[in-house]
C-alpha cells in the first residue's frame, strides 16, 4: 500500500483569456500523478476552465489582475481552488442558477457553475463584492 | 477558427480547444459573414474539437438565436462523446440538427 501523501501546487496567472488553456494544461500535468480516468480528467479540466473563465470575464471584466489556481491531491481526493481579487459576486445564488448570465449579449450560456457542479462532487463559492471570489471544488477519483 | 461558405451554408470549423479564449472573435466574425451573404444554415464542425467547456454551449445557442431571427437553422457534425454529453446536459440537443459528417450536414 502506498501511503496517501498530500501534494500541493499553486499557479499564479494573469487575467488573460489565453491563460485558460494554460491553466488546463498545468492541471492535466499535475493530475497525471494520481492516474485519473480520461473522464475524470475531462471533468476536472472543464470545471477549472469554467472557474478561470469566470474570473477573467466577470471577476476582472477585462482589467488586469491575478488568478491563483491551487490544487491538492490527497489519496483519491482532488481539491481545486480558483481565487481572484476582482469585483466579486453580489448574488451567489443567482450566479449559480443554470442559464443565468450577467452578460446575455456575449454568447455566454449561463452554464458555467452548472458544469462545475455537475462534474465535481462539491463546489463552494465564497465572494465579497469589491474583494474577489474563491471557488473551492472537490472530487474523488479512482473509483473504477 | 476557419469559415467556409458553401452555397447557403456557413461552415465554421471549430478549434481543438473550444473555450472562452478561442470563441472570443466568433460572434463578430460570423455576424459579418451572415450579414454579407445569403445564409440559411450555420454548420458547426466539431470534428477537430477535443476539449469544450460552456463557451461551446454559448456558441451554439448564440448561432441558434441568430438563425432563428432570419428563418434559418443550425446543424452540427463531428461531435465527439464528450461534446455530445455537454450538449445533452445543457438541454439544447433539440435546437440543432445533428449529422455524422459534413456531406449530411450541408443544406443542398
Amino acid at each position: 500500500m502506498m501511503e496517501a501523501r498530500k501534494e500541493r501546487m499553486e499557479l499564479i496567472i494573469e487575467s488573460r483569456s489565453q491563460n485558460e488553456s494554460f491553466a488546463r494544461a498545468v492541471a492535466t500535468a499535475f493530475l497525471t500523478r494520481v492516474d485519473p480516468t480520461l473522464e475524470e480528467m475531462e471533468d476536472i479540466k472543464t470545471a477549472i476552465s469554467e472557474a478561470v473563465s469566470n474570473s477573467i470575464l466577470h471577476g476582472y471584466e477585462g482589467r488586469e489582475g491575478n488568478i491563483i489556481l491551487t490544487m491538492e491531491l490527497e489519496g483519491s481526493q482532488v481539491m481545486v481552488q480558483v481565487r481572484d481579487h476582482g469585483i466579486g459576486i453580489e448574488d451567489i445564488e443567482q450566479a449559480r442558477t443554470p442559464l443565468f448570465t450577467s452578460k446575455p449579449s456575449g454568447d455566454r450560456s449561463g452554464m458555467g457553475f452548472y458544469f462545475m457542479e455537475a462534474f465535481m462532487e462539491e463546489v463552494i463559492v465564497e465572494s465579497e463584492p469589491g474583494k474577489g471570489t474563491l471557488v473551492t471544488m472537490k472530487k474523488m477519483i479512482g473509483r473504477r | 477558427m476557419e469559415y467556409e461558405l458553401i452555397g447557403e451554408n456557413l461552415v465554421i470549423h471549430l478549434p481543438e480547444e473550444l473555450d472562452h479564449h478561442s470563441c472570443r472573435d466568433l460572434q463578430q466574425d460570423s455576424e459579418s459573414l451572415l450579414a454579407e451573404n445569403e445564409i440559411k444554415r450555420v454548420v458547426l464542425d466539431f470534428s477537430s474539437t477535443s476539449f469544450m467547456d460552456s463557451s461551446g454551449i454559448g456558441l451554439i445557442l448564440g448561432r441558434y438565436k441568430r438563425m432563428q431571427e432570419s428563418g434559418g437553422d443550425v446543424a452540427i457534425y463531428g461531435a465527439g462523446r464528450r461534446t455530445e454529453r455537454l450538449i445533452k446536459m445543457s438541454g439544447i440537443e433539440k435546437l440543432v440538427k445533428k449529422y455524422d459528417d459534413r456531406e449530411g450536414a450541408l443544406l443542398k
